[in-house]
């Protein structure tokens, strides 16, 4: 599966049904979710940045595409969704949501799926899919509430999957994993939640190059799901080390 | 640079530029005209902006085969649905039916796409298909290899609520500076405009846009400057 290989339209002259089956490379993605758990449920936050990705004849880098795009989305009455990568396949995912969520209310048996039950079909789906070489290219945050119990998952495009008190998918693995698992303790207050939130959403903000500065911070309760209106993030810069970082060393950075 | 003959059979690529945007009252959709096969310009004047229903259309970027095989589907595929509901279909419908067929082929196909209309329930609709086959409903949307020297124009020149002939000068300006500076994109400037009234199509040639840095207006021979100029029009 070389992705250097000739083009895509080229794959059909020479190659099998099974080569025009599988996705090469993601065109449209999205960045990193973070999520945690709070006192009264789950908080996640993304950003609403898509970067298209150049990747015709010799050209090298990606655009800035999107700026309003809603990558956390509410599954039924107990359940929340965030995903990163790519946005196609996160809304055809949402469509095997809403279904899923249809045929369960159709029931009407007075049961819902709640989150755990929806972290585990959605992990059947990617597994699945990743078998046939064919994956949802998405890593996706899954948390809710129901009956007083807090759920918190994650799941990506090769169906590895597990849960627990603070996820997240992409760079925040990386760079807001580490803040999270310092400084994340039980029954912390929605305050607290969304500044140690904000806090993992600067650094990726400073270190991940596809990061924009419009987030949206969600919220999951026993009541309901709230998600906040698009703001931006204050970033600091006036450091003495960032004035002449280069004054005695001409070239160097 | 020497250009070999293979270029002539490089599959045909509208390189293009294409623009939707909505203003007070319905949309206008513009694109250039130039479709080109490896260096060689197959067509100086194509239409891009092609009609899907009688208040749906789409601009097409990308694989010029891949984009009109997308449109007749969905063309057909809306003419059905038109008889079956009785009355015109709506603007999302159509967007949607483009996504079906771009992301279900995502592998095969190579196109951008933005499907534009008007219809009396949501009124003017912008929707933005790109590779892939993600779909989003935006106030304004770009597209095709001209529209990477267009994202600075519009985040400054863009405003909300504006009038149809606001929308059609900032589309017509931004087409006419995409072409200026990307050598996939040229040719004449074509606009529909689409609202409760119906569509209407305009047509912009080379000649009629303005011009940018370092272009000079176009002379029908140096002879013209020659017996019009002051004595030392030859420069040594």
């Amino acid at each position: 599966m070389n992705v250097a290989d000739s083009a895509p339209a080229m794959n059909n002259l020479i190659g099998s049904d099974a080569d025009s089956q599988r996705t090469l490379y993601p065109y449209v993605t999205g960045t990193s979710v973070v999520g945690i758990k709070y006192k009264d449920g789950i908080l996640l936050a993304a950003d609403m940045g898509d970067y298209l990705a150049c990747h015709d004849s010799g050209s090298y880098g990606s655009t800035l595409r999107y700026k309003t795009v809603e990558r956390m989305k509410s599954v039924g009455k107990h359940s929340i969704i965030g995903a990163s990568g790519e946005i196609s396949d996160f809304q055809e995912i949402m469509r095997y949501l809403d279904e899923l969520i249809l045929y369960d209310n159709m029931w009407d048996d007075g049961n819902s799926f709640g989150p755990k039950e929806v972290h585990n079909y959605l992990t059947r789906v990617m597994y699945n899919r990743r078998n046939k070489f064919n994956p949802l290219w998405n890593s996706l945050v899954l948390g809710g509430v129901k009956n007083g119990q807090k759920y918190l998952g994650t799941v990506n495009m090769i169906g590895v999957h597990y849960e627990d008190n603070h996820v997240a998918t992409g760079f925040g693995n990386h760079l807001s994993r580490p803040i999270l698992r310092d400084e994340w303790h039980e029954n912390l207050t929605f305050e607290e939640g969304v500044k140690l939130l904000e806090k993992c959403m600067r650094v990726l903000l400073y270190r991940d190059r596809s990061a924009v500065n419009k987030l949206q911070i969600a919220k999951i309760t026993e009541e309901g799901v709230t998600i906040s209106q698009p703001y931006s993030l204050k970033t600091f810069w006036n450091f003495a080390a960032f004035q002449n970082p280069t004054v005695g060393a001409e070239g160097s950075w | 640079m020497d250009v070999s003959s293979g270029d002539l059979n490089a599959p045909h690529s509208m390189g293009t530029t294409i623009i939707g945007v909505t203003y007070d009252g319905g949309v206008v959709l513009g694109a250039d005209s130039r479709t080109s096969t490896g260096m060689y310009v197959a067509n100086r004047a194509s239409d891009k902006i092609t009609q899907l229903t009688d208040n749906v259309y789409i601009c097409r970027s990308g694989s010029a085969a891949d984009s009109q095989i997308v449109s007749d589907y969905v063309r057909y595929y809306l003419h059905q649905h038109t008889i079956q509901l009785g009355q015109p279909s709506t603007v999302k419908v159509a967007a949607n039916l483009v996504r079906l067929i771009s992301y279900n082929n995502k592998n095969m196909l190579q196109t951008g796409l933005i499907v534009g209309g008007w219809d009396k329930y949501e009124g003017g609709k912008i929707y933005g298909i790109p590779l892939g086959g993600t779909i989003l409903e935006l106030p304004f949307t770009i597209g095709g290899s001209g529209s990477s020297y267009l994202y600075g124009f519009f985040d400054q020149a863009w405003k909300e609520g504006m009038t149809q002939e606001e929308a059609e000068q900032l589309v017509v300006k931004a087409v006419s500076l995409a072409i200026a500076r990307d050598g996939a994109s040229g040719g004449v400037v074509r606009t529909v405009t689409i609202n409760k009234d119906g569509a209407s199509r305009k047509f912009y040639p080379g000649d009629t846009l303005p011009l940018w840095h370092e272009e000079l207006a176009p002379q029908d021979s140096l002879l013209d400057i020659l017996s019009s100029a002051s004595p030392e029009p030859m420069i040594c």
